[in-house]
């Protein structure tokens, strides 16, 4: 799809300054660009090399690394299913089986309506509230056959709209400080100096 | 069952309904330690704090943090804090907790640890998947940067730093501290060989960096505000401190526990009416794992066991990051197995060949016992293979790679096929679990896994 919109370059710019080196800024832009598009589009890649100086390459490289960048559309929800030791002991298989027959899609496939993406996932740390997903990851817990289902139906008829937003939107407050420092290592060692 | 007493120290707001917001944190004492070491103590001597703390590590290595901070290199600047919030060790669930549910604690303890360290930048890395303790630590941030709790002249001293927020994107080697630092310089989180990469000498950006955990970091306001010598006092000396333990799998009540370290016992953690209230059904424990998945198994024979580092190193396996995971009776050893080979399979980061194509096999092999394919010489195989990642498979592990993500792969089948032989040889002869455990696949064996 699209490079970055403007309100987001600016978004990208405050980002940036916020590192030493602009490349550091990478997979904070790539998460930007997901959030807008619901993945990583390629014009959006080229346009995050041009704002960190970086050939499209490098940008997926790195990007390739990780599992939450998808490199073509995905569900409007994307639901992983922990199948990790401590939910595996507690039915996570069976969890798994429920949603691909509810949806009928096997895991890592999307519904025909590109409303639903389910995937089998690891460990996302709520281990003692197996078993556990994360739907866009926000997380459910204990989930059972039957919640499972009401999570469906919630999805489907929007009234989770406001706390599940759209696949690609992480947090939703940014920090919105900035550090302004002209030369780090020499003031660092100015206040040591001074004590 | 009477099991030991503490003060709650990182957990003490978890009931406080907005002991999140700046406000909460104040009115509950919060910023109180961090006023006090920039006003009236040097970084010397804070340092000194948490050095008599003998406060150990808690992202899984467990390394006294008051020591790790003393290899900084003197007079060289800019130097780095990176705080490792990238949690997910399997079993693993305290960290998260931490950061959504007390982020200032953390912010007050990142922001003293630097004016210890002489640092001027912190960089402060979430997991990906963690979108709330995102949110509510971008919000604690701007908070304390209004409130001048981080930022220029900090509560009104010469000391300034800033704290910059940022998360990763699904990687759980990135959790390994120098692909942490390769994940935050904007490339591929491949881990960097040590030596020379030890990042207190040559980490972020080649400068000094220190590496600390979450929890270890969220400790810091109470050793601050009481001294380092009440924080020694409270557990064994060879363990000092509260420490956070999420206890899941068969127990009754899984749940994330603050308790003093190494004086509880894992027999405490899964029968106290406090803790677990026991194994499920009333049935009995099997094997558990003491300290997430990378971790070697103990069985009921190490249930009296204190939490105690030194204890557990010398019984053979960590309490590494704190995950503790209980088997019961019922558990298949092969799928158990199975499963945490998988997970170091597929996280590997493919940089060294025996990490990247040990695990593969291993997981292949394992998965075709449980499919019904499995072959007589699988055992040996097994091994052989364990032994070209891990020589020797010993505890501490020995490592032909360059991190130990590989070796952590050979723990699961060290335990397992040692102590389960029979479950695996039973798998290979009738294509099914021994009488009395419970394939987790019960459904659909064929159509996945
Ligand atoms: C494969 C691997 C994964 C790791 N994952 C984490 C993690 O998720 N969180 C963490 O704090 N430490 C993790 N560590 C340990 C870090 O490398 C590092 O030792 C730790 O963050 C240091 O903090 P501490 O001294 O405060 O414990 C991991 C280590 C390895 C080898
Ligand atoms: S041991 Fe595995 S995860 Fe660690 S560096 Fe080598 S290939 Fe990567
Ligand atoms: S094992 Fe499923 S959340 Fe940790």
């Amino acid at each position: 799809m699209s490079r970055l919109s403007e309100e987001r370059v600016a978004t990208a710019k405050e980002i940036i300054g916020r590192f030493p080196r602009k490349k550091s800024a990478l997979i904070p832009l790539l998460h930007l660009a997901q959030e807008q598009d619901g993945y990583v589009a390629q014009d959006a890649m080229v346009h995050i090399a041009e704002l960190l100086d970086l050939a499209p390459a490098e940008v997926y490289g790195t990007a390739s690394f990780y599992e939450m960048f998808k490199f073509h559309p995905v569900g409007k929800y994307c639901i992983n299913i922990c199948t990790n030791i401590s939910c595996q002991l507690v039915g996570a298989w069976n969890l798994l089986h429920h949603a691909e027959e509810r949806l009928g899609i096997k895991s890592g496939g999307t519904t025909q309506d590109g409303l639903f993406t389910i995937e089998d996932v690891e460990c996302i740390a709520a281990c003692t509230e197996a078993p556990a997903l994360q739907v866009n990851y926000r997380y459910r817990y204990k989930v059972t056959p039957e919640s499972f289902d009401a999570l469906i139906n919630d999805l489907e008829s929007g009234k989770l709209t406001g706390e599940v937003p759209p696949h690609g939107t992480l947090a939703s407050v940014r920090q919105t400080t900035t550090a302004a420092w002209s030369n780090r290592g020499v003031e660092e060692q100015a206040q040591v100096d001074a004590r | 069952m009477s099991v030991p007493s503490g003060p709650r120290i990182i957990t003490s707001r978890f009931d406080v309904a907005d002991g999140h917001t700046y406000a909460g944190y104040v009115r509950t004492g919060g910023y109180v330690s961090l006023r006090k070491a920039v006003s009236s103590m040097t970084p010397q001597q804070v340092h000194d704090e948490v050095k008599a703390a003998e406060i150990q590590g808690r992202g899984g290595a467990g390394f006294p943090a008051g020591t790790k901070w003393g290899f900084l290199p003197a007079g060289v600047h800019p130097r780095y804090l990176v705080i490792n919030g990238d949690e997910s060790e399997p079993g693993t669930y305290k960290d998260r907790l931490l950061m959504e549910r007390d982020p200032h604690q953390l912010i007050e303890g990142i922001v003293i640890a630097c004016y210890a360290l002489n640092a001027s930048q912190a960089f402060l890395y979430v997991r990906g998947e963690m979108a709330h303790a995102q949110e509510r630590l971008a919000q604690a941030l701007n908070e304390a940067y209004a409130n001048n709790m981080v930022g220029r002249n900090i509560c009104g001293s010469d000391f300034s730093v800033d704290i910059t927020l940022t998360w990763g994107a699904g990687a759980y080697i990135v959790g390994e501290e120098t692909a942490l630092i390769e994940s935050l310089e904007g490339e591929r989180g491949m881990p960097r060989l040590k030596p020379p990469f030890f990042p207190a000498v040559k980490g972020l950006y080649m400068q000094p960096t220190i590496v600390n955990n979450v929890e270890t970091l969220a400790n810091v306001p109470y050793i601050v505000g009481k001294g380092g010598g009440d924080f020694k006092s409270i557990g064994a000396p060879t363990s000092t401190g509260m420490r956070m333990f999420a206890v899941s799998g068969h127990v009754n009540k899984p749940g994330v526990f603050e308790v003093p370290n190494g004086v509880t016992t894992f027999r405490m953690l899964f029968e106290a009416p406090e803790y677990c209230g026991g194994i499920r059904n009333g049935g009995s424990i099997k094997a558990f794992i003491p300290g997430g998945a990378s971790a070697m198994w103990f069985f009921p024979e190490h249930l009296d066991m204190a939490l105690d580092k030194p204890t557990v190193d010398k019984a053979g396996s960590m309490l590494g990051s704190g995950a503790i995971v209980a088997m019961d009776q019922t558990t298949d050893m092969v799928a158990a197995c199975w499963r945490i080979v998988r997970f170091f399979a597929r996280e590997s980061c493919g940089k060294c060949t025996p990490c990247r194509e040990g695990t593969t096999w291993l997981e292949r092999v394992l998965k075709r016992m449980l499919d019904g394919h499995g072959r007589p010489e699988d055992i040996d195989l097994l091994f052989e293979v364990s032994e070209s990642i891990s020589p020797g498979i010993a505890w501490p592990p020995r490592q032909t790679t360059i991190c130990p993500l590989g070796p952590s792969a050979v723990s699961p089948i060290a335990s397992a096929v040692r102590r389960f032989r029979h479950e695996f040889e039973h798998y290979i002869e009738h294509r099914r679990p021994i009488d009395g455990v419970e394939s987790p696949f019960a459904t659909h064996l064929a159509s996945h896994a």
